[in-house]
């Protein structure tokens, strides 16, 4: 996903001189295109994040186009207020892009895992939050919200994720993306969570159930109608990221349903509200916190059982 | 204004006035009747308590009409306490956390610097507000990227909301301590109009470096009673204080 941002950067900044990059001095051997091609527009801020965040509204205020970009703990939550008061009180077209969502620096410990991120800069009004699944959604996302003038926040994971997208799907900023359709019941899922529940999915096909998957990718706004169109009909819904279960998706959907006529059972599946003491890499740590693509499917098999 | 929506700040109104003043009257290259022109010089009061301070003299400098003054912190007035982005015009930035101003100017330097635009960028903080780490951060952000068009200023009445600076958080040696961080500082009376429009005048003071002007202030300037005083920060006047206070200010 980092390379797809870049790249898809690199070619919006050759055409629009006003789009700056800005780093908190991370980026090793990502960045390097972007900084030899405008070495103006390049700035590395330094360990400074709340300057940084502070010199990209400044840059805002100057007609020019920022991107803000670090670790997510570090370009969300050591900056917040700078978030909050410089950008999005005053509404200003600062977009920021974390790396690492959820468990992506595994082994790198709690420090630099993203689990409360979407839950307060949701909070925040004027704030977008684009959460893409992978690469070809990455470039879909950072394109189209090029064209928005507003405070942005585009969290990615890492590298190395699979592309779940043919060529010419379309994807459009609110709109929920339907990677399969089913009957038997609805997961809506966000980020990297949407590749592995299309191999849930596949353990449910396996078991004789159909299930429907949804990319969620646009976490604010979420456009209360288009969700309730698509959970029309189903009496079992899962909600699948990679975020504390406080405040992510699955708060966002339980609100939505929770005001709406839905009667049927509803799941939130997420990291548990307790930091992560074990160590290792991404898809070990999965395993401690209830998010290995079996134990998934077996919450969802067991859900359904219940329901039969 | 304070009077009548009963506010607080008062002493930190009256100690930043006069460089407020200086600045609007002589300082600046601005237009009250074209106040968003791209080449204005940008002034951004990062001490954003002192609100009442700008929007009075903005009103003065005809900005806007001294009557909407009036509505200062009264419901359904225009003026926010802490002042506010375009709340009227020639309000350039929201604050009233601390420590988020200078940024805010350093990232406007950079893009005039690169765009090759020849305005300046003045940011007011309080004393108080030098406790902040994130004004650190911008201090080295400034004098790394040679911010010669950015200019701090500040308001160094030596009182915060609690008590004398000195004892609660010592910022001394303030001089050194921004000379160290690569800014180029002067000193002036922050009361003194002649020295005042003096140093702010010859910017920058040293090429390829931000500068800093320490402005040496009385917190409650003007106000017998209120000058110096740690109450002067929050205190409510009463009628007869009001008055005493105008007639002081006369």
């Amino acid at each position: 996903m980092r390379k797809a941002f870049i790249e898809t950067l690199i070619e919006l900044a050759e055409k629009d001189e006003n789009i700056y990059l800005l780093t908190g001095d991370l980026g090793f051997s990502v960045f390097e295109p972007f900084s030899r091609r405008f070495p103006k527009r390049f700035i590395n801020c330094g360990a400074a994040e709340q300057n940084m965040m502070g010199v990209a509204a400044g840059l805002a205020l100057s007609g020019k186009k920022p991107y803000v970009y670090s670790i997510i703990p570090f370009v969300t939550m050591r900056c917040f207020e700078q978030i909050r008061n410089d950008v999005c009180y005053q509404n200003l077209d600062v977009k920021i892009v974390g790396v690492g969502s959820g468990l992506a620096y595994g082994s790198l410990g709690a420090t630099h895992h993203a689990i409360e991120d979407i839950g307060i800069l949701r909070t925040l009004p004027n704030m977008i939050i684009l959460s893409p699944a992978d690469p070809f959604e990455t470039r879909e996302l950072v394109l189209k919200s090029y064209q928005i003038k507003s405070p942005t926040y585009l969290r990615l994971n890492k590298s190395g994720e699979k592309i779940l997208y043919g060529l010419h799907q379309n994807i459009e900023i609110g709109k929920p993306s339907i990677l399969r359709e089913g009957k038997d019941g609805l997961i809506i899922a966000t980020g990297i969570m949407v590749s592995l529940c299309l191999e849930v999915i596949e353990e449910l096909r396996k078991r004789g159930y159909n299930f429907k998957l949804i990319s969620l990718h646009t976490l604010k706004p979420i456009e209360k109608e288009e969700i309730l169109k698509e959970i029309e009909g189903f009496q079992l819904i899962f909600t699948v990221e990679e975020h504390n279960i406080f405040g992510g998706l699955g708060s966002a959907i339980a609100e939505i349903l929770a005001e709406s006529n839905f009667r049927g059972r509803f799941e939130r599946i997420g990291i548990p509200d307790k930091y992560c003491s074990e160590v290792g890499e991404t898809d070990y740590l999965r395993q401690f916190l209830g998010l290995a693509k079996e134990e998934i499917a077996q919450r969802i098999l067991d859900k359904l059982k219940k329901l039969i | 204004m304070m009077y009548e929506s009963r506010t607080a700040h008062l002493g930190s109104c009256l100690s930043c006035v006069d460089i407020l003043t200086i600045l609007y009257f002589k300082i600046l290259s601005i237009d009250p009747k074209n106040p968003a022109a791209e080449n204005r010089d940008r002034f951004l009061l990062s001490k954003g308590h002192g609100a009442a301070a700008l929007y009075a003299t903005l009103a003065q400098r005809g900005f806007f009409s001294e009557k909407i003054l009036d509505g200062y912190c009264q419901n359904g007035g225009m003026l926010p306490g802490h002042s506010t982005r375009n709340c009227v015009p020639g309000v350039e930035v929201s604050t009233g956390s601390l420590g988020h101003g200078l940024s805010l100017g350093a990232g406007m330097a950079l893009a005039a610097k690169n765009d090759k635009k020849e305005y300046r960028i003045f940011v007011l903080m309080s004393d108080g507000e030098c406790e902040e780490g994130s004004v650190w951060e911008a201090a080295l952000f400034a004098s790394h990227h040679k911010l010669d068009n950015l200019i701090g200023i500040i308001d160094y009445n030596k009182l915060q909301a609690l008590g004398w600076t000195n004892e609660v958080l010592n910022l001394e040696p303030l001089t050194k301590k921004w000379e160290s961080f690569g800014w180029s500082v002067k000193e002036a009376d922050g009361h003194n109009f002649l020295d005042l429009e003096e140093k702010l005048s010859r910017i920058p003071f040293e090429k390829g470096k931000p500068s800093l002007l320490i402005c040496h202030t009385i917190k409650g300037k003007g106000v017998s009673f209120l000058e110096n005083k740690l109450e002067s920060h929050y205190k409510n006047l009463n009628f007869e204080e009001y008055q005493r206070a105008l007639k002081g200010l006369e």
